[in-house]
């Protein structure tokens, strides 16, 4: 793992956590906007299975970017992205991206928009209507199956956009920013019910965020991009005991110092 | 108690999106049946008193005209008139809406296409089509060639731009999504871009369909007068002004009930969601 010059020291408890097996490995990836804009610079990480790290950064360091890389959206100038051991060439069944904007077809319902991966799979109406069916219920929205995007709140919209997403079974979930567009209050409830959510689904999370309490809040592991060139700044691992109660983390000293700390990191980039 | 409200309202903005209570004119808009049949009676009653009141004798009264029209659906002169009338017009806008939007759509979709076929619609746009006429009689002869010709050249731009436009503006995030779920690039334009850019498109037909009309009015008072433009031409040379109005106000009326059930169609095929929130 490549550490530049790190800003803030890396809390020492990663032995525990590290055992588990990365799942996607970037490699060396460089992005170069219009001939000359630098967005990424040499990005080398290793993401383990089964975690949820979270891509933290002001904006313009690059961290959609990198996501969409990874998601196979975009092509990177140099260097290459590996998922499961095989190098990526676009788009596959093993990653599901959550936009940031949705992304939901609006003459579609709910339920069509959620199985919507399926149906661009060839699932019979059937079995992709039951699959559908049983994430909707998972992220909340039972009983809207039958509504339409525009009959329901930002935050109801992102919550399907997270059922499509995991509709199609991956390994991956690549969110990025999936709470910016939503208010406050929401993206609380929301951040407490991806941790939830990470209870019952195993898969690994790849979360892009420019929110610090969010990062902090939801992660195993942080790494921080710093902008102009973007590139990987710092990596922090977390240790925050994620109990019965979403609120104690919020209260958690743990957890106030991380915020802190890479607060004051962050800091000297903004201008 | 106001900011303690909105404050409770935005804690359940998640669970449930909100109503609002239904004022004046949404309950007007409950019942636009009424309320159009009440604007046009209005309109009707308008133009009797308007055309009496005027004592002239090129401007019929409402029910005058109403009469002629009548008489006309009587002796059968108006059917044989829109038959002939039809023919060139649903030639016309047929070769339009196939050409227009297949044309349109790839325009949207390929950048070779829009090079090659832009400049020529820019061009048809912005032409004053009656001034050209003339020259299709030139070409084509007095038949029924020239009329499809001068259906066409109003009504192909239209459609053919309002499509390119349609697929060109669609929003880069659900195709993204699509690819991202790995959807073919069939898979992308059938079921992301065409029902995205559906609505456009119907408007960009819906407009066409009109200047079709004007297209083959145009031809039968310009090039022969055949149909429509013949009832009109003869009315009017015979001093018959209700007759001819009633030939006026029926093209207009067909050409509205055309464009409308339009939009029917377009809603049930395409948008089931705006189908729902109306």
């Amino acid at each position: 793992m490549t550490m530049a010059e790190p800003i803030v020291a890396a809390p020492e408890r990663r032995a525990a956590s590290d055992v588990a097996a990365p799942i996607v490995e970037v490699r060396g990836v460089h992005k170069i906007y219009n001939g000359d804009v630098v967005a990424l610079k040499d990005i080398n990480l290793s993401f383990e299975e089964g975690r949820l790290t979270s891509l933290l950064g002001p904006s313009g360091c690059g961290k959609t970017t990198l996501l969409k890389i990874i998601a196979g959206l975009l092509e990177p100038t140099a260097g290459e992205v590996m998922v499961k051991g095989r190098k990526i060439t676009g788009p596959g069944p093993e990653r599901a991206f959550v936009f940031q904007d949705f992304a939901l077809m609006p003459w579609a319902t709910v339920l069509r928009n959620a199985a919507f991966g399926l149906e661009l799979r060839g699932v019979p109406a059937k079995e992709r209507n039951e699959t559908a069916r049983h994430y909707v219920e998972e992220v909340g929205l039972k009983g809207f199956e039958e509504k339409y995007p525009h009959e329901l709140s930002g935050g109801m919209r992102q919550r399907v956009g997270l059922a499509r997403a995991l509709a199609v079974n991956a390994d991956v979930l690549l969110m990025d920013e999936p709470f910016s567009a939503v208010d406050e209050q929401t993206r609380r409830k929301f951040q407490e019910d991806l941790i939830r959510l990470r209870e019952v689904e195993n898969k690994t999370f790849l979360f892009v965020t420019h929110s610090i309490e969010e990062a902090v809040y939801v992660s195993d592991r942080i790494i921080l991009l710093s902008p102009r060139p973007g590139r990987v700044n710092n990596v922090i691992d977390l240790d925050i005991r994620r109990g019965d109660d979403p609120e104690a983390i919020r209260r958690d000293p743990n957890y106030l110092d991380t915020v802190e700390e890479i607060w004051r990191g962050i800091k000297q980039y903004l201008d | 108690m106001l900011s303690a409200n909105t404050t409770a309202q935005k804690l359940t903005g998640d669970s449930q999106p909100q109503h609002a209570a239904p004022g004046l004119m949404a309950r007007i808009g409950d019942r636009p049946v009424l309320w159009r049949v009440l604007s046009l009676a209005l309109f009707c009653a308008v133009w009797e008193v308007g055309a009496r009141a005027s004592g002239n004798f090129a401007f019929p009264s409402f029910s005058q005209t109403l009469f002629a029209f009548l008489e006309m659906i009587g002796d059968g002169s108006l059917f044989w008139a829109y038959g002939r009338t039809l023919e060139p017009l649903v030639i016309g806008v047929t070769f339009s809406l196939l050409v227009g939007i297949g044309t349109g759509v790839a325009m949207g979709l390929r950048r070779d296409v829009e090079w090659l076929t832009l400049p020529v619609f820019i061009v048809m746009q912005a032409a004053p089509m009656a001034a050209l006429i003339p020259l299709v009689t030139f070409v084509y002869g007095i038949g029924l060639a020239s009329k499809v010709v001068a259906v066409v050249m109003l009504s192909l731009p239209v459609i053919a731009m309002n499509s390119y436009k349609a697929v060109r503006n669609t929003s880069p995030s659900l195709t993204a999504m699509c690819h991202s779920f790995q959807g073919s690039r069939w898979q992308q334009i059938s079921k992301v871009i065409l029902p995205e850019a559906s609505p456009m498109i119907f408007a960009g037909v819906r407009l066409g369909v009109a200047e079709g009309f004007s297209g083959v009015v145009l031809a039968e008072l310009l090039i022969t007068p055949t149909g429509i433009g013949d009832l009109i031409t003869y009315h009017r040379s015979i001093a018959n002004f209700d007759s001819m109005y009633a030939v006026i106000v029926s093209i207009v009326v067909f050409a509205v009930v055309t464009v409308t059930l339009l939009q029917l169609l377009e809603t049930a095929l395409f948008r089931p969601d705006k189908r729902r929130s109306k």
